[in-house]
Formats: structure tokens, C-alpha cells, sequence
């Protein structure tokens, strides 16, 4: 099975002579169709480099990112960003809802963005936000939703549209520690019903969510815990 | 001790014999700290033997029951209103070992602390497994709920201490290198002397 996100030996650097920053340096990653691994690591750890590697919002000094086997940088930046809008969610720490537009709205912009009619797009988003439990919240705005909510619309854009690859950016970051357990439920069924998931996180608690959890230190992958792949694929078949 | 403050907790809803207390101990915190029936048996004949248990002799089947006593309701009332004293460290197996690991020679304490971290972050995902199962709703799931928080927060302070443990000898390292490649003279006194008093 190929996976769904593959990072091969990948480096990016940040400006250049003294003031150069190795923010990765050849990392090997990848994340599989009905996988969450978290990605753990102190501040200036590299991991939110390496998310914003995976969704194709930079691109690296040296290696290659995969999105379901189509290397990204061949893409070019209209198909980078077509394919953020068809495969790829991104949730954020700070929700990045647009206050003028409904939840509804909200969800269903990428798929509008993408050229789909009006209608399917709505239809679509109302079965996001009835995924993530608020389905009878999709005319309300931004402002008149808890943070909680709000968070539960970002996901339902993440996932509209039937998106494989969920990349999630301490989405639990501003939230009480019941409402994130929720958020996090959310993202680890949605990997369960078969989207590969990469969450990253600075909090031990969170990360266990994830079958796998991979610490970063300096760029460069120093750990990893939790089940090997052939073993929870065998887990899966039993 | 929690064993005997928690027996007397179950005995005061009601009468019970020795396997029906370990059940519910065992049952309300999900038989995290497992009980053997001897225990439960020797704790009841000392908390007969304090006043705060009386033997009510055999029921129809040849249970010895039990039931607290006014004394053994205080003693429940005083244990829920007080707090569980923290004066002495309980023994940190990990604790010692890093202790003892940055202090003994040639021991290689990164290794030590990856090797924990992973093991810790295994029983964490355990635990965070436990939690996806779908539960009831009622008090005694809840209790169960509470049990595996305990465990969840417990392993994820664990986390963040070796994660800083990690940081505070990376920093070490640093300043013994940077102290090694500095020359002497050029070290900075730690106090700025005062220029008559500078020894020529």
C-alpha cells in the first residue's frame, strides 16, 4: 500500500550564509490511509515546517513531498494549490474562519473555490457539519459560535469533499481540555473511516491519539513510538 | 491508606462481604490497582479491630458481612473532606534512575530518557485506546473515566519532565563545551572588580 503523504529525505533550509536556519534536514516521513501519527517537539523543532511541507503551502531546499504519489513540487503553485483544495485539510491552532461568511459557507468555499455548483458544495458541507455534530449550527457566523464550534466548522472544512490527508496544526491549541478531546475524537475517526491523519502537537496527551508519534529535535527525527505499520495492519486483518 | 479509607467508603452504602468489596473497588477504578482477597480480609479485621467495622455475622449463603460503624462514618466523612497529604515523595523508580544516570560515569542518559519517553508514550496511547471505547453514562463508568485520566495526566507529566530533563542537559553540554573552548583569561569575572583593588 502506497501511503498517502511521503516526505523523502527532505530539507529546508531558511535564508542563507550566517543567518541560515536548518528548520528539517533529510527527514523521512510517511502516513498511511487509515493512520494519525503525531509529530512531537519542542518550539523551533521543525514540525510545523514539516506540516506546512506536507500541505504544500512551502516547498523544500532538497527532497521530495508525495501527496497520494503526485510529487508536489512537479505540480507547480496552481496545482499545489488545487490539490489543497481537493485532498488535502488543514486545521489550524487559531480555527482561520472567515468572519463574514456562515459555518456553511465556510465549509463549502474550497469546494465552490474548486469550480463545483453551489448546491452540491452546500449539500456536501451540511453533511461535514453533521459529521462533526453541529449539522443544525450551518447558518450561524463565526462570532456566534464557542471555540469549541468553531474549531468542529474547521474540521468539516477539513474533511469536506471526502479529503485523504487531514494535517492538523495544534487544533487543540486554545480550547479546554474536554472540548480539544472532542476535536481530537473527530480527527482520529475521520483517519478510522480511512483518511491518513498528521497531528501536530507539543502535548504528550494529545499525541497519543495517534497510532504513531514521531519526536523532532532540530529538524531531524530522533524517536518514534507507538504500533510499526505491518503490526497494526496484522491488528486490523485479526 | 487508600485501601482501608475506600473499603469503609463501599461499606457505608451498605452491609458487604470480603469478594463483593474487592468486585467494586476493582470495578470503580477498573481494576487498575488489582486487590487479593487476603488484603481485603486482614484490612477488615484491623478496621474491626479500630471500632470503625462491626461483623455482622453470616448471611444465608456463609458471607461474613460487614458494616461501618458511627466512628467509621466519620472517618469517611473526614477522609472525603481532606486532602490526601503530599509531605513525602512517594519512591520514583525513574526518578532515581536519571538521578543516579547524570551522576554515574559513562551512563548515557539521552539514551535513557528516549528510552523512557518512548515507553511512556506507549502507555499513554494505551490508555488514550482505553478512552475511545464508547462508554455509559453511568457513575461508575464515570469513576472508571476519572481512574483513566489520572493514568493519562499522570504519564503525560511524566512526558513533559523527561522532555525538560532532555532540554536542561542539552543546555548543560553546551555550557561545559562553551566554558572548554573559552580561554581562561578571557572568561568574564563573575563580579566586575573594583579597579584599585585589582591585584597588579
Amino acid at each position: 500500500m502506497n501511503p498517502v503523504l511521503q516526505l523523502e529525505t527532505v530539507t529546508r533550509i531558511h535564508g542563507t550564509g550566517p543567518t541560515e536556519v536548518r528548520a528539517l534536514h533529510e527527514v523521512g516521513f510517511a502516513a498511511y490511509a487509515g493512520e494519525l501519527v503525531a509529530v512531537m517537539g519542542p518550539s523551533g523543532s521543525g514540525k510545523s515546517t514539516l506540516l506546512t511541507l506536507a500541505g504544500g503551502l512551502d516547498t523544500p531546499t532538497s527532497g521530495a513531498v508525495h501527496v497520494e504519489g503526485v510529487d508536489l513540487a512537479a505540480l507547480g503553485q496552481k496545482g499545489r494549490a488545487a490539490m489543497r483544495r481537493t485532498s488535502i485539510g488543514y486545521v489550524f491552532q487559531d480555527f482561520n474562519l472567515i468572519p463574514a461568511l456562515t459555518a456553511a459557507e465556510n465549509v463549502s468555499l474550497p469546494l465552490e473555490l474548486d469550480g463545483q455548483g453551489t448546491r452540491g458544495a452546500r449539500k456536501a458541507a451540511r453533511f461535514a457539519l453533521e459529521e462533526v455534530g453541529i449539522g443544525e449550527l450551518g447558518a450561524r457566523f463565526p462570532d456566534e459560535m464557542s471555540g469549541g464550534q468553531q474549531q468542529r466548522v474547521a474540521i468539516a472544512r477539513a474533511i469536506v469533499g471526502e479529503r485523504r490527508l487531514i494535517l492538523a496544526d495544534e487544533p487543540t491549541g486554545a480550547l479546554d481540555s474536554e472540548t480539544g478531546e472532542d476535536i481530537l475524537r473527530l480527527i482520529r475517526a475521520r483517519c478510522d473511516a480511512g483518511a491518513a491523519g498528521v497531528l501536530v502537537t507539543h502535548e504528550a496527551r494529545h499525541a497519543a491519539w495517534a497510532d504513531r508519534v514521531v519526536f523532532l529535535r532540530d529538524g531531524v527525527i530522533v524517536d518514534e513510538s507507538g504500533s510499526d505499520r505491518p503490526d497494526a495492519l496484522l491488528e486490523q486483518a485479526r | 491508606m487508600s485501601v482501608r479509607n475506600a473499603l469503609l467508603a463501599l461499606l457505608e452504602q451498605g452491609p458487604r462481604y470480603g469478594y463483593q468489596l474487592r468486585a467494586e473497588f476493582e470495578h470503580r477504578t477498573g481494576g487498575t490497582w488489582p486487590l487479593n482477597v487476603g488484603q481485603v480480609y486482614t484490612t477488615l479485621s484491623r478496621l474491626e479491630r479500630d471500632g470503625l467495622v462491626a461483623g455482622q455475622g453470616a448471611d444465608g449463603e456463609g458471607h461474613v458481612m460487614y458494616a461501618v460503624t458511627d466512628a467509621g462514618r466519620d472517618e469517611v466523612v473526614s477522609w472525603f473532606t481532606s486532602p490526601v497529604p503530599r509531605t513525602q515523595p512517594p519512591r520514583e523508580e525513574l526518578a532515581i534512575k536519571l538521578a543516579l544516570a547524570v551522576s554515574v560515569p559513562g551512563v548515557d542518559v539521552g539514551t535513557v530518557i528516549q528510552q523512557q519517553r518512548s515507553a511512556t508514550m506507549a502507555a499513554l496511547q494505551d490508555y488514550t485506546r482505553l478512552k475511545r471505547r464508547p462508554t455509559g453514562q453511568g457513575s461508575e463508568e464515570l469513576a472508571w473515566g476519572l481512574v483513566l485520566d489520572s493514568l493519562v495526566f499522570t504519564a503525560e507529566a511524566e512526558i513533559r519532565w523527561l522532555d525538560h530533563c532532555e532540554a536542561r542537559l542539552r543546555r548543560a553540554a553546551y555550557d561545559r563545551d562553551a566554558a572548554i573552548e573559552r580561554p581562561v583569561e578571557a572568561r568574564a569575572p563573575l563580579v566586575e572588580p573594583i579597579e584599585d583593588e585589582v591585584p597588579r
